[in-house]
């Protein structure tokens, strides 16, 4: 298979490979370049400025706000949304009643509609999501405050997205909302596949449920929930904390700075306040943070590989 | 941890859980098991509780696109007196979400079609041949996937400026594209690689290019691939917020995420919220409609992925 074989891979490889290393690569080797530059964004003319952006981040106190905030989505986020999926997948499919002859481990009834209906927010766009909670946190006319109406809380009527104690939680709700169902089908296939055997064995040395689960479903389904928590954490840190606060949150970000995010910051200080090179700043802060994301569940959540 | 096809889910129905349960059917053991029963009812309590948790919001969004805004303010939860159709028709025309629907579908198939096209050239040079520099290319293609994007957005924003694709469609297509390129690579290498290489070797030694190969040979074969990372990228590029937000600012040819949020911001608090509900379920219902109709191939395509 020799013959013309560099042409038809140089042939091949060369429009994918031009397109991404001009919209994607190349923008990103730029940006780091700009971070150590005064550039505006609005003029073409800057000079380097060393690491004067540098200083002044960690001078800014919006910065270490919008940090603090981007590392509680990453670290929180993750462990509430994988946490309850793994419960609700659990019990989708262990939780069924032991039936006379059946096997003896079962789904629950009517387990792959529960999937189907936790499924539905994953094909929704987050910013679809986040318009549509911003309505439902209204204060005066929203769908919460008017259920917490309906069931005799009158007095508990908060501004949810008004104030700074809570806008933060209120919108990381949204996300755990939006996110938990993607992870109930995903660890679901993942338990699927446990032979049930193993199953089997535990409950004749007479585990529970509760042992099951640590000893036997958790183990075996490690590397999912592994690579489900990077995957969470970036979404996190990323494109969808992007939405969720930009669209949801006054400002944008929050009563009082309450709920900005790093990335959220840089679109800010890039496209509103003219300050591309400190925009790009924050961006690599922002890469460095996830960077050492990946690398701490890697590494923390490094196991010896089970096989099965 | 391979498949993600070990239950074949059920149609949805009309809302009602399906009343088969999976697995071989027992008898149902009556009463004698306690802890199975007390789990039983418990899992089933925790797992409707979300399902209606999940449901509610997309129904309250439903029931208030029928609504006036009076009665939108006035009580949240009550049912609308008639079906106020001219909501939808207002959104439609007067809100612009028919162009909006349309810029979306040109945007969507445009970028699509290309990332399919691109992305198998690339991962079947990349899965089958070996040259120098190959192992190189295919992490500078995976690296994209974990790197946060709004860094590179800011440069990204003046490259395609100075281009003179800012604010076009093709534009948009083609950051598109470059943006999908990475997961489509990563996944599309793995499933070439899975492919038996006798049929292709075959091929050419009857006399086929490897070109001809690829296209005739190859590109069938892979076709179970390509569908679950096409539904992949349409939901991610039909759903995209952040992309467009920073490169897109004509309003003319806005996407539907962009056009909603926009139209969210620039109603304030007197605007036509009705015809905004409205024009929020007109962009959730054909993803949702579609997700029910090919919820398998769904399910499949983004969870693919996280299980590879």
């Amino acid at each position: 298979m020799q013959h013309g074989k560099y042409r038809f891979i140089a042939g091949f490889l060369a429009v994918p490979l031009g397109l991404y290393a001009l919209f994607v690569v190349w923008p990103f080797i730029q940006s780091i370049y700009y971070s150590f530059t005064d550039w505006t964004g609005l003029s073409p003319d800057f000079k380097m400025v060393g690491f004067d952006n540098y200083s002044r981040m960690l001078d800014d106190d919006i910065f270490w706000k919008s940090l603090q905030h981007s590392l509680l989505f990453a670290l929180l986020l993750p462990l509430v949304t994988l946490g309850f999926a793994l419960f609700l997948a659990f019990m989708i499919n262990v939780g069924g009643r032991r039936r006379k002859g059946g096997p003896v481990i079962t789904g629950v009834r009517g387990s792959s509609f529960y999937k189907i209906v936790y499924f539905f927010p994953q094909v929704l766009s987050i910013a679809i999501v986040a318009l549509l909670f911003a309505f439902a946190y209204n204060p005066d006319s929203g769908a919460v405050n008017s259920v917490l109406r309906g069931i005799g809380l009158d007095s508990v009527q908060p501004l949810w997205l008004g104030d700074p104690n809570l806008a933060l939680w209120a919108v990381m709700a949204v996300l755990v909302w939006s996110t938990v169902g993607f992870f109930v089908v995903l660890f679901s296939a993942g338990m699927a596949s446990i032979p049930a055997d193993l199953y089997e064995a535990a409950l004749l040395d007479g585990a529970d449920r509760a042992t099951t689960f640590f000893r036997i479903t958790l183990p075996l389904l490690w590397d999912t929930v592994q690579s489900g928590w990077v995957y969470m954490g970036i979404l996190a840190l990323g494109a969808e904390s992007f939405a969720v606060v930009q669209i949801m949150t006054t400002g944008p970000g929050g009563p009082d700075y309450s709920t900005t995010v790093m990335v959220l910051y840089v679109y800010q200080k890039a496209f509103r306040d003219g300050q591309a090179a400190y925009a790009t700043t924050i961006g690599v802060a922002l890469l460095i943070v996830t960077l050492a994301f990946a690398a701490l569940v890697m590494r923390v959540g490094r196991r010896e590989r089970l096989e099965f | 941890m391979k498949t993600t096809e070990t239950t074949a889910p059920v149609p949805a129905g009309s809302g009602a859980p399906p009343t088969r349960s999976r697995g071989p059917a027992g008898e149902p053991a009556r009463g004698k098991k306690k802890e199975g029963t007390t789990l039983n009812v418990f899992s089933h309590g925790v797992l409707v509780i979300w399902a209606i948790m999940v449901v509610l919001p997309l129904l309250w969004a439903v029931m208030t696109s029928f609504k006036d805004d009076a009665s939108i303010f006035g009580s949240p939860w009550s049912l609308p007196d008639t079906l106020r159709f001219s909501n939808w028709s207002r959104a439609w025309t007067q809100a612009n979400m028919s162009d909006y629907f349309l810029n979306t579908v040109l945007v969507v198939g445009g970028s699509l079609i290309g990332t399919l096209v691109l992305g198998s050239m690339a991962a079947y040079v990349l899965a089958r041949f070996d040259f120098p520099g190959n192992r190189f290319i295919y992490f500078l293609f995976i690296g994209g996937m974990s790197f946060p994007i709004m860094l590179a957005l800011v440069p990204l924003f003046y490259v395609v400026n100075n281009m003179g694709l800012l604010n076009t469609v093709h534009g948009l297509i083609l950051v598109y594209i470059a943006y999908s390129l990475p997961f489509t690579v990563f996944f599309l290498t793995a499933f070439f690689r899975t492919l038996p290489s006798s049929v292709a070797e075959a091929a050419f030694v009857d006399g086929a290019s490897h070109a001809r190969t690829f296209f005739q040979i190859m590109l069938p074969m892979a076709k179970p691939g390509l569908i679950s990372v096409g539904i992949f990228n349409f939901l991610g590029q039909w759903n995209q917020y952040m992309l467009p937000t920073v490169l897109n600012t004509d309003p003319d040819k806005r996407v539907l995420t962009q056009g909603l949020v926009q139209l969210a911001v620039s109603q304030g608090y007197k605007g036509d919220w009705s015809g905004l509900f409205a024009g929020l379920v007109m962009a959730m219902l054909p993803v949702l409609a579609a997700y029910i109709v090919f919820q398998r191939q769904v399910v499949q395509g983004l969870t693919a992925g996280a299980l590879k």
